[in-house]
């Protein structure tokens, strides 16, 4: 089984955010970077479970300049047998699904990983534009994946509940807690890792449709108001009177 | 021109998201003085209720949801004959899984989890989102002329302007699917968290899902949905839909309540957009107290049921 894997650099889920450039630009100053939660935990590790079941490859696949490199040997410490780099800095989902397909469509793969979301930009975009653009299915939030020679039985997370679908041939796959458990690269994988290929190929031209205007942080709180355990009637009232929830 | 929104129902109607929707989508309309149009995914038995605010037109079409294919190609048909200029999804699971192939379709800017109303400037639409996992928020010009975006639950109130309108079915081509669904479940009862105006939740405080009776029953004295912290839910003191945060849900209730969560950065990132925030909690240094409106220092086996017995009181008056 071939199968391709997306991943993408994120900031640490503890990063204090600001920016820098009067909005525009992420100020990366003390910020360290990891692979995206749901790219790394889930997305990777169930491509590296069904390889080592059914054998077959994995590629990891990431649009980035080169200090996206260590996210990238993370990735084939982990299990990838290669990766791909395509040299540029995505300025939208579009480009980054547009690039992810421009290679994919060349290689027949039988199934097509990414994290439901990264936690950056909380899009879940590029998933489904990667799929049009390849034509083939795709299941945003997959908790369950079995796959039978060319039948794949999944379940994805639907609000409120739960849904199993048979689908048959490649599709694309978008990653949710549950499709597989963290794994930590052990010392022969990183050592590994620091041998596999990792191609680096240039970017194809996108005409953008979308582009930021700015960022902002929110408003600070204006501070907690702390009320008596013993006047629970108080918190009640706070809460009908002044933040009128109740 | 039009503005077209797409509703989906959830067994046989459309909730409170749906009619959050149908305003969002009047509102915009309202910016270039066009019409409003709600396609209605499958039947509704409420669906002439759109009308109430301010849809000029309801349409249905039943088609299976699930299949991203099959509700792209719908929607990005339906768009062309209803000459949409705008289109908006719910940002849930299925609208989700089609709003991209829906944009590469219609060769369209998309931007997904839109919080608030647009703003147009001249043919460019203006939109603002969360980011980083709602720390801080983006600003966006779309400037194709046809736009796609998603739309993040209770990001407006539903505003009744107008009357009840007939419902009548889009006729379009039927697309067939290659998928199989082979089970759908639902949970029933509460209202599912990334809608629920009301959230109470739970953290290792409670010491074990033994004792997790008094917050059911605050919970349901509010007719608040339940949460947890990611401990609770990697514990299985809860279950895992349940878990809110930075890999769990994330929710902007108009009330979040949280009992015994000492509020880590990845707890605060899934819930910081909650309205007003309360904490209860019997470390007065517990990291939460800076990001609440109003907090309570104290023992919560002793708090949460003095306070579930005055929201009572409330109600009675």
């Amino acid at each position: 089984m071939k199968t391709l894997v997306c991943i993408s650099k994120t900031p640490d889920t503890t990063s204090k955010i600001s920016f820098v450039d009067s909005g525009k630009n992420f100020n990366t100053d003390g910020i360290s970077f990891i692979m995206n939660p749901y790219d790394e935990w889930y997305a990777l590790v169930r491509a590296v479970e069904l390889k080592e079941k059914v054998g077959g490859t994995v590629t990891a696949i990431n649009v980035g300049d080169a200090s996206n490199d260590l996210v990238i040997r993370k990735a084939l410490a982990i299990g990838a047998d290669d990766a791909i780099r395509v040299n540029a800095n995505a300025p939208s989902s579009y480009f980054v699904a547009k690039q992810i397909a421009e290679i994919a469509k060349k290689e027949n793969y039988d199934l097509i990983f990414l994290g439901k979301e990264t936690i950056d930009y909380n899009g879940a975009e590029v998933g489904a534009q990667l799929a049009e653009l390849l034509d083939l299915p795709f299941f945003s939030f997959v908790n369950h994946l079995e796959v039978e020679g060319k039948t794949n039985i999944l379940k994805r997370e639907i609000e409120g509940g739960e849904e199993t679908i048979k689908v048959t041939g490649p599709c694309v796959i978008s990653a949710a807690k549950d499709l597989a458990q963290q794994r930590i690269p052990n010392m022969q994988g990183i050592m590994m890792s620091k041998r596999k290929p990792l191609t680096v190929v240039e970017p194809i031209a996108v005409e953008e449709l979308v582009s930021l205007i700015t960022h902002d942080l929110p408003a600070p709180k204006k501070g907690v108001t702390l009320v008596n355990a013993d006047n629970v009637d108080e918190l009640v009232r706070l809460l009908h009177e002044e933040a009128k929830v109740i | 021109m039009s503005v077209l929104v797409v509703i989906e129902p959830s067994a046989g109607i459309i909730n409170k998201g749906g009619f959050e929707l149908a305003t969002f989508g009047k509102e915009t309309a309202a910016l270039s003085a066009t019409k409003c149009i709600t396609l209605v995914l499958g039947n509704a038995s409420n669906a002439g209720e759109l009308g109430i605010y301010g849809i000029d037109e309801v349409l249905t079409i039943d088609i299976p949801t699930y299949d991203s294919v099959v509700y792209a190609k719908t929607i990005a048909e339906a768009s062309k004959k209803l000459d949409a200029s705008i289109v908006i999804l719910k940002h849930n699971a299925n609208g989700k899984a089609a709003a991209g192939r829906i944009a590469i379709k219609l060769n369209a800017g998309l931007v997904s989890a839109v919080n608030a109303v647009p703003v147009l400037n001249g043919a460019v639409l203006q939109v603002k989102r969360g980011v980083y996992s709602g720390k801080a928020s983006a600003t966006y010009a779309i400037s194709s002329s046809i736009k796609v975006i998603t739309v993040l639950g209770n990001s407006i109130k539903p505003n009744a302007t107008g009357n009840a309108l007939p419902v009548s079915e889009l006729d379009l081509p039927k697309v067939t699917s290659t998928l199989e669904l082979i089970d759908r479940k639902t949970m029933s009862g509460r209202a599912p968290l990334p809608e629920a105006d009301l959230v109470v939740s739970g953290g290792r405080g409670f010491k074990g899902p033994e004792n997790w009776d008094i917050l059911l029953e605050l919970a349901d004295t509010l007719g608040a949905t339940t949460a947890c912290s990611r401990p609770v839910a990697d514990a299985d003191w809860r279950p895992h839909h349940e878990h809110v945060g930075q890999t769990g849900v994330a929710i902007r209730p108009n009330l979040y309540i949280a009992i015994g969560i000492s509020g880590a950065i990845q707890h605060l990132a899934g819930v910081n957009s909650s309205k007003t925030i309360v904490v209860i909690n019997k470390d007065p240094e517990a990291p939460f107290f800076k990001a609440a409106d109003y907090g309570i220092v104290g023992d919560l086996f002793e708090v949460v049921p003095k306070l579930t017995a005055a929201i009572k009181k409330l109600k009675h008056e």
